[in-house]
């Protein structure tokens, strides 16, 4: 390749948004990392000063996040976010592809049925909070719905409920982590030696083999915390997955509905001269053909759900415990507590929660470019 | 991916009338769903606030009140005059910038391409809280903090991954001989933007404005942390509004309907535009 004057103009006019990045993106990520390794919000003195003397404390703030027992807070927050993420995944993938297998029998007004099941995605999630918190009020709104049709009506606190299911002990998750570990290595070793692809299988067996032996021997005595700790699904929290799932569910049928119209029609028509009913059309040749799709729609509602943060706070403010979350907490504990080293280490915490998700995801799809 | 892909009807052969009016059923029901909230904020909004209370929410009012519109106006119309300075401004350069990007990565790739960009659209998938310290730091050194241009910084920079992107493949499809033969009639580096490139970027410009305008005017996480009062954007002062306790909730509603116009008539009036944006924003090629 040549360096002409234009490729060297090329460059130029790129290094403005690469050099921008650079600071805003990659500088930021290590400052606040730096910021999280540090004592920054402890000394009283220095929490508030314009530049203020950090003391390097190690990796402190982060073993205080999964074993102090102050910061039960935010092992509950982990929790919910698991829980949220689990839901409103299912709820917004199981109505989005409904709503556009529906759309996609030839229904009239087609149109206008898009245009009402996407509208909510132009909201600001603010919106959609305000809008909800009303709709959920413990006396009125959803709850006295039945009412009007001779109903008893709904005695739910959605958004105030105490309740918690589903409780399990923090110190059993060492074990429970391990196992899954181990399964799904297990699992993929099995897949790959099916397809005899190899170093990988052989490399995952091992994996899943020392996986199981660290389970099995340290990992159910490996208790981090000296006490038991019960964490659970908070019902609260379904009446946010509800407003959530409103919002994003016609965006995850936009995704389907493209998918479906990508489907050649030959496809469907063959299957049915071999005699497959609507149901094995669907169940054999269809969903599997929606696959890829639902995994990027897997991903970009995940990092959102990771993420979530002016839904809640626009539903039940920032200050309600029971609907917490990781991105709500390190904003408290950064911008109202000014303690900016524990926000760090939060905020560090989540940033690994969606690259662990958005890494790959962006590997795989930019390799396939680039041998198309 | 494009729109049209979605909007194109499949020739149908066999029309399968069986279970028609379940379908039917099952649309009309989650059209319901869809359409309730939409259905009580309109009437809560439009209520006195005596006659608000929770046992009456779903009645229609007995009286119009268009007064809840004219009292939330009053309170909002400066939040939402700087979410429009904001928003138009923010999206203008980043849109500028990006189309600009997307043209050098489309047509004049570089060794090194192949990392610089993925390592760019990671940008856009952080969660912002990981670089907000940091963020609140800077701006308060430069002197941008609390002000509305330090928030607009911020909405360029962090909408550059996105508006390359879209750009990037939008420009993928203009052919690579156009370029050349425009380069052998002597046109250089601006020639060739200038005269091809930027004239056949309209419907890439419509998406990508649409779509940062929209994120734009929804945004909360860097409006909250980095504002103050005089500068509020509409979302951040729609949730004191709402998160008050002594609170009529006609205002709140009033106040949810302002905030929402007008990205929801840009999704009416340019849906399609609004698809396209969203799956470019989704799925990559």
């Amino acid at each position: 390749m040549k360096l002409t004057r234009d490729r060297v103009t090329a460059i130029l006019m790129l290094l403005p948004t690469v050099v921008l990045l650079a600071i805003f993106v990659y500088g930021f990520i290590g400052r606040t990392f730096y910021v999280s390794l540090s004592n920054w919000g402890q000394d009283q003195t220095q929490a508030l000063a314009l530049h203020p003397k950090l003391k390097f404390v190690g990796f402190k703030n982060y073993s205080d996040l999964f074993t102090s027992f102050l910061e039960t807070r935010f092992r509950q927050d982990l929790v919910n976010t698991f829980f949220f993420t689990v839901l409103f995944l299912a709820g917004c993938l199981g109505l989005g592809l409904g709503l556009a297998v529906l759309l996609d029998r030839n229904v009239k007004g087609e149109g206008l049925f898009r245009t009402i099941f996407l509208f909510p995605f132009a909201l600001a999630f603010i919106v959609t909070g305000t809008i909800w918190r009303w709709m959920l009020q413990p006396q009125g709104g959803i709850n006295i719905l039945p009412t009007l049709i001779g109903l008893p009506r709904i005695r739910f606190g959605w958004l105030t409920s105490r309740v918690q299911v589903l409780r399990f002990d923090w110190n059993a998750l060492p074990f429970a982590l391990g196992l899954v570990i181990a399964i799904a290595l297990a699992l993929l070793a099995w897949r790959g030696y099916r397809r005899g692809r190899g170093l990988g299988p052989t490399l995952a067996a091992v994996g899943a083999s020392l996986a199981l032996l660290w389970t099995l021997t340290l990992g159910r005595t490996s208790h981090p915390l000296p006490y038991r700790e019960l964490h659970g699904f908070n019902l609260a929290f379904i009446g946010i997955i509800i407003a959530a799932v409103w919002q994003m569910s016609g965006y995850t049928m936009a995704l389907y509905l493209a998918g479906l119209r990508g489907i050649p029609e030959e496809l469907r028509e063959a299957a049915r001269v071999d005699g497959a009913s609507e149901w094995q059309l669907y169940r054999h040749v269809i969903l599997p053909l929606l696959g890829p799709i639902s995994l990027s729609a897997m991903i970009i509602l995940g990092h959102i759900s990771l993420k979530i943060f002016d839904l809640v706070f626009a539903m039940t403010g920032p200050d309600n415990a029971p609907t917490d979350v990781p991105a709500l907490l390190m904003y408290l504990r950064s911008f109202r507590a000014n303690q900016f080293a524990q926000g760090a280490a939060i905020a560090m915490v989540l940033l690994v929660m969606v690259a662990a998700v958005i890494v790959p995801y962006l590997y795989t799809s930019l390799r396939g470019e680039v041998r198309r | 991916m494009s729109a049209e892909a979605l909007t194109r009807r499949p020739i149908r052969p066999h029309k399968r009338a069986r279970f028609q009016w379940l379908t039917y059923l099952l649309l009309l029901l989650a059209a319901v769903f869809f359409l309730l909230p939409v259905y009580l904020v309109l009437v809560t909004s439009l209520k006195v606030p005596s006659e608000i209370n929770l046992a009456s929410t779903w009645q229609l009012p007995s009286h119009w009140n268009w007064g809840s519109y004219a009292t939330a106006w009053q309170a909002f119309a400066p939040k939402l005059r700087n979410s429009l300075f904001l928003a138009v401004v923010a999206t203008a350069a980043s849109a500028l910038m990006g189309s600009m990007n997307g043209y050098i990565l489309s047509k004049w790739r570089f060794p090194g391409a192949n990392i610089v960009f993925p390592l760019m659209l990671f940008g856009m998938f952080i969660p912002y809280q990981s670089i907000l310290i940091p963020l609140f730091q800077f701006l308060r050194d430069i002197g941008l903090y609390g002000s509305l241009w330090g928030l607009i910084l911020t909405h360029v920079v962090y909408g550059l991954p996105i508006t390359t992107l879209i750009f990037r493949n939008f420009y993928a499809e203009i052919p690579d001989e156009m370029i050349e033969a425009a380069r052998i009639d002597g046109a250089g580096f601006f020639g060739i933007y200038s005269r091809i490139v930027f004239p056949l970027s309209i419907s890439g410009f419509v998406v990508v404005i649409i779509w940062q305008f929209t994120q734009i005017w929804n945004e909360f996480l860097f409006a909250v942390t980095l504002t103050r009062q005089s500068t509020q954007p509409i979302t951040v002062a729609l949730a004191q509004l709402a998160g008050g306790e002594a609170v009529n909730w006609n205002l709140p509603m009033a106040g949810a309907v302002l905030a929402a116009l007008p990205t929801l008539i840009i999704y009416i009036v340019l849906g399609r535009y609004f698809i396209r944006g969203l799956l470019a924003g989704s799925v990559k090629g």
